[in-house]
């Protein structure tokens, strides 16, 4: 225990309430550190790959959730230790960048934290270890540059994005029908791509799920919906060439927002309060037909009376439609949002050429389609599924998916996947680990073994020989001095992932690599945790 | 070094074999539940509610059931959904659905115990699944063009259906009730349309189905208790005091004599209301909202027939029948659309007073009225009737039909078994799993009619081996019949939306190989 006396010996103080907290200190602390972080690993490691399994998990309220994307589980998990919620961490911000190999990147983490427990016993330092690492990863991320291809596709020749989209679903349970997911991603990110800037705002593609149906009734909508109905039962249901106004401001009498207050005293002035109000809405929904509006969505309410006058202009409405739709709509319709009535001019009406209501199965569920929109930025990606988690793990899948698709029109260079870009890696930091002289030689050993880790848990979720598979393939890569081959998860009878057309994106590989080093590097610097043990 | 701790505190993992045993368990364990419910013999089950009154359900609808139940186990809440879903999306089912993906996840247990993969358990299933529906594909039957035959296919359908609930009694009486009112839709799935009222007393046989419209009101006193030829304005406005919405006003007065000056002029403000409501030339006004009793006075003395309080769906459905449009405002009468009916009258159903329009524009609504013993009966009367709605209501969209009691599922499980002879490697055996889950049903069927399930299955089994057979259980005479001369049918989108979603939950529960609790989130005991 930390404890320094003065010369009366007397005890400094130097944590609060000492006996009330634990603590950990040195090499003691290091590994539970480590053996936290390989925990959550280990949870992680069975989901990796075409064969992965999924995860079961409850939530406080008791809902369930199955995944086996990386970052749901973890996210999920109500994770105690503050170790593991690193790993947490690492594999969210994986997610945020990239959004595929939430998995891998923790297995990959997990790995060198174990290779790192090695190199303690043996009494390296840690902040060594963390630098041979540092050096390693550079190797390798370098070395994935050598071996990266680009490849080309365009808006005719999206077979390439496909088969890399059909790569990362391929390890979700929507692989039944993988092949038309991931051509509604591909055309999705498509179409709101700006192919000369490179970029991609995934905004612009809602995902939207309703139980039912099969999953193969999943559709791409160019254009949007909004889960609302029309705001009277006798509305029309479709709407053609529509003039769309967006409004934020509810139909009914102004707000002003300095408190005011309206005196009646006499009988007079009731009955000119009630004209005015009249008047108020009579205009409201005047200035809307004159502009030559025939949809008008609002992000407010209507009164009653509004909305019956509404219906009477034939004039059909939505209400209630949210922020980010209205927003969306906007987009799509290439209409303006109009905060105020007299603001209303023709040219900000948004236009679309078909906008109808859809109804399902037999509740009651309607849903508001708006097609055809004059911006064809703006789609929708409905997915349809049996049961609730299945939506919600499809949904998952695509944005992967969506995210994948997205890398590759940033950056259109790819590895091969199903573990080839690890080993391959794994050989080249092995081969340049003999050049470094002093201890960090051997912490660039094992980060060379620890790259193994992503291809034998391949291996082993596939139900192969780990080490046998493992090391034929890299064999064989070193004689053929091939980069291609990877494990064959799916038993398909080659392992040269070219002809698989098991693809990744470069840049979702790099940092992996990168993001995995930075973490494993942060917790072997921690020598010191101290935490409240109130309970 | 001890494994550190991850979870928070009453956080629980379970891995690996025991996770996937804790859902099997849970799964199988809600399946034998509903089991017993399936098909014509089921047994019913009681529901107690924990809520206030301890309110007691009795039913058959696998839905419902499961729907009650408070259940800790993830892999059962999956089951649970499944059976919400194919509720919502087709109506009947709902216990199959339970059933067979229990009894598919009742063989993989069995497969994974000799060894077996998973994941080529799930790759199996797969097969066999597409191999079951193209099976059903091949023999499915379709009188979209024959008026006349797809009538009576509806007919069976809504038979076969009802058999299995309370109803079964007098299904034809009720399968006809229920076609007629499906048959009026022409074709929309809108059971909004279709309204049931509930009235206890009197005999299930004494239900009935009205052409007209049927609202559970009483007509204001001192008005018209019949009305020939109604032009009916529906508004939904408020006939009390109109609120000043202007934000932020309001009445200050300074003398009693101004109070009565205001009194006097929101009087005069209905009036003028109720004056320009009179303007459109109707001689029933039905609103959704309260009518005060001066403006009820006032429709009286018109001679009017005015109806407060209408709820939403009553009023949706009395513009729709009516052709008539929700009004709110009522300054331009000339443009609004009235309704219109031959006939207004109050009638009396057991003891209570109704409003019953008849002679109404638009054919396409109607009202089947439900007489029962008690609440319990009209309940699970009213479940039924909305399941044989559902079916009927799909299957004029998708007219295509097939056999029942326990054809589809023999039709399947030999198209399976063939497969599962044919495909090499592990698989097959997932396959052949999957042809037993199938046969299960009809076992089921069997068992809760008390026969000889064995025997049975097995003769039907050998009479399916012959091309283009019709043969299933007869289980009213206990044997093996055939299903096309006895009249039993079910619509082809309703098994196949069993078929898929057990499957998708079966694969679904099948691929997890870890179950993560957290720590229930901590509730004020309500006791």
């Amino acid at each position: 225990m930390a404890l320094a006396f003065d010369e009366y010996g007397r005890p400094f103080i130097i944590l609060k309430e000492q006996e009330q907290k634990t603590r950990l200190s040195g090499l003691e602390a290091q590994k539970a550190n480590i053996s936290a972080g390989r925990a959550v690993s280990r949870i992680l490691r069975t989901s990796l790959g075409p064969k992965g399994m999924d995860k079961m998990l409850q939530s406080p309220d008791g809902n369930v959730t199955i995944t086996n994307d990386g970052a749901t589980i973890l996210e999920q998990m109500d994770v105690d230790n503050q170790i593991a919620k690193l790993m947490v961490e690492l594999s969210r911000s994986q997610d945020y960048e990239i959004g595929d190999g939430t998995t891998g990147v923790v297995v990959m983490a997990g790995a060198l934290l174990e290779q790192a427990e090695r190199l303690l016993e043996r009494g390296i330092h840690p902040i060594r270890i963390a630098e041979g690492y540092e050096m390693a990863s550079r190797i390798a991320v370098e070395h994935l540059e050598c071996i990266a291809q680009k490849f080309d596709f365009g808006p005719t020749n999206i077979e390439p994005l496909v088969q890399t989209c059909m790569t990362t679903l391929s390890s979700k349970i929507v692989n039944r029908c993988k092949r038309a997911l991931a051509e509604i991603s591909v055309k999705a990110v498509l179409s709101v791509a700006d192919l000369e800037r490179k970029d991609v705002n995934l905004d612009l593609i809602k995902v939207e799920g309703k139980v039912g149906g099969k999953l193969e009734d999943t559709e791409l909508i160019y254009g949007i919906t909004v889960d609302k109905d029309m705001s009277h039962p006798q509305m029309p249901k479709q709407i053609e060439d529509a003039k769309i106004a967006i409004l934020t401001c509810p139909f009914e009498p102004p707000k002003p927002k300095t408190k005011h207050k309206v005196d009646i005293d006499t009988v007079e002035k009731f009955q000119t309060l009630r004209q005015q109000e009249q008047k108020y809405f009579d205009d409201m929904v005047q200035k809307c037909k004159e502009v030559g509006a025939t949809l008008v969505i609002c992000q407010w309410g209507f009164d009653d009376e509004a909305n019956h006058l509404l219906m009477h202009q034939n004039l059909p409405a939505v209400r209630w439609v949210g922020g980010v739709e209205v927003e969306l709509i906007a987009i799509a319709t290439g209409g303006r949002i109009v905060p105020r009535f007299q603001e209303l001019t023709p040219e900000k009406l948004g236009r679309a050429g078909l906008v109808r209501e859809r109804s399902f199965g037999t509740t009651k569920d309607k849903m508001l389609y708006i097609e055809h929109c004059a911006n064809s930025r703006a789609v929708t990606i409905f997915i349809r599924g049996g049961n609730k988690m299945m939506i919600e793990e499809t949904k998952r899948s695509i944005h992967d998916a969506l995210c994948v698709a997205r890398n590759l029109i940033r950056n259109n260079f790819i590895v091969y996947g199903g573990g080839a870009a690890e080993i391959s890696c794994s050989i080249a930091v092995e081969a340049a680990a003999d050049k470094y002289p002093g201890v960090e030689q051997y912490a660039i050993r094992a980060f060379a073994d620890a790259l193994d880790a992503v291809p034998m848990a391949l291996a082993e979720n596939s139900g192969l020989q780990p080490i046998e598979t493992l090391s034929a393939v890299k064999s064989q890569q070193i004689k053929e001095n091939n980069p291609h081959f990877g494990i064959d998860c799916n038993d398909v009878g080659t392992n040269d992932m070219c002809e698989q057309n098991v693809f990744e994106t470069l840049i979702g590989k790099q940092q992996q690599i990168l993001l995995a080093t930075q973490v494993v590097k942060m917790i072997l610097k921690i020598d010191d945790v101290i935490s409240p043990s109130d309970y | 070094m001890a494994i550190e701790k991850i979870l928070k505190d009453d956080a629980s993992e379970e891995k690996g074999e025991r996770a996937r045993m804790a859902s099997f368990v849970g799964a199988i364990a809600i399946t034998d539940l509903v089991k017993t419910t399936l098909g014509p013999k089921g047994m019913d089950k009681i529901l107690q509610s924990t809520g206030r009154g301890n309110e007691v359900t009795v039913t058959n609808d696998g839905a419902t059931i499961l729907k009650s139940l408070h259940i800790d186990n993830p892999a059962a809440k999956v089951l649970i959904d499944i059976s919400k879903v194919q509720d919502d999306e087709v109506g009947d089912g709902t216990t199959s659905v339970v059933v067979l993906a229990g009894e598919l996840l009742r063989e993989a247990e069995k497969l994974v115990a000799a060894k077996i993969h998973p994941m080529t358990i799930i790759s199996g299933y797969r097969m066999a699944a597409e191999c079951a529906r193209n099976a059903l594909l091949q023999r499915v039957v379709d009188n979209k063009e024959n008026a006349e035959k797809f009538k009576s296919d509806l007919m069976k359908i809504a038979m076969t259906t009802l058999s299995s609930k309370i109803l079964s009694q007098d299904k034809e009486h009720f399968a006809q009730l229920a076609v007629d009112a499906v048959m009026r839709l022409k074709g929309s799935t809108n059971l909004e349309a279709i309204q049931i009222i509930k009235k206890p007393g009197g005999s299930l046989k004494d239900s009935f189905l009205d052409e007209g419209f049927i609202l559970d009101k009483k007509i204001g006193l001192g008005q018209p208790k019949r009305i020939e030829n109604a032009k009916i304005l529906v508004a939904n406005t408020a006939m009390d005091t109109d609120k000043v919405k202007i934000y932020g006003a309001r009445v200050r007065v300074d003398s009693m004599s101004k109070v009565a000056e205001i009194e006097g002029a929101e009087k005069e403000k209905m009036r003028e209301k109720v004056k320009k409501i009179l303007g459109h030339g109707i001689n029933c006004f039905v609103n959704r909202q309260l009518i005060y009793n001066f403006p009820e006075e006032l429709f009286a003395d018109a001679g009017i027939l005015a109806i407060e309080h209408a709820d939403f769906d009553g009023i949706e459905r009395l513009a729709l029948v009516t052709g008539g449009e929700i009004a709110s405002t009522f300054d331009n009468p000339e443009s609004v659309k009235l309704g219109h009916c031959k006939l207004i009258e109050e009638i009396m159903i057991g003891e209570d007073k109704l409003i019953h329009f008849s002679g109404v524009e638009m054919g396409q609504a109607c009202t089947i009225v439900l007489r029962g013993a008690s609440h319990h009966v009209l309940d699970e009367a009213e479940r039924s009737l909305h399941d044989a709605l559902c079916v009927l209501s799909q299957t004029v969209n998708d007219t295509r039909v097939l056999l029942g009691g326990g054809w589809p599922e023999m039709v399947m499980a030999k198209e399976v078994d063939e497969l599962a002879r044919k495909t090499p490697g592990k698989k097959s055996h997932a396959i052949e799993a999957f042809s037993h889950a199938l046969v299960a049903i009809p076992t089921i069927i069997a068992d809760n009619a008390g026969l000889d399930s064995a025997d049975l299955v097995a003769k039907l089994r050998a009479e399916h081996h012959k091309e283009g057979c019709n043969a299933g259980i007869d289980v009213i005479s206990g044997s093996v019949g055939d299903m096309a001369e006895l009249g039993i049918s079910e619509a082809f989108k309703v098994k196949q939306a069993v078929l898929l979603s057990a499957t998708e939950a079966a694969e679904m529960i099948l691929r997890v190989d870890e179950i993560i609790t957290c720590a229930p989130r901590k509730r004020e005991d309500r006791m």
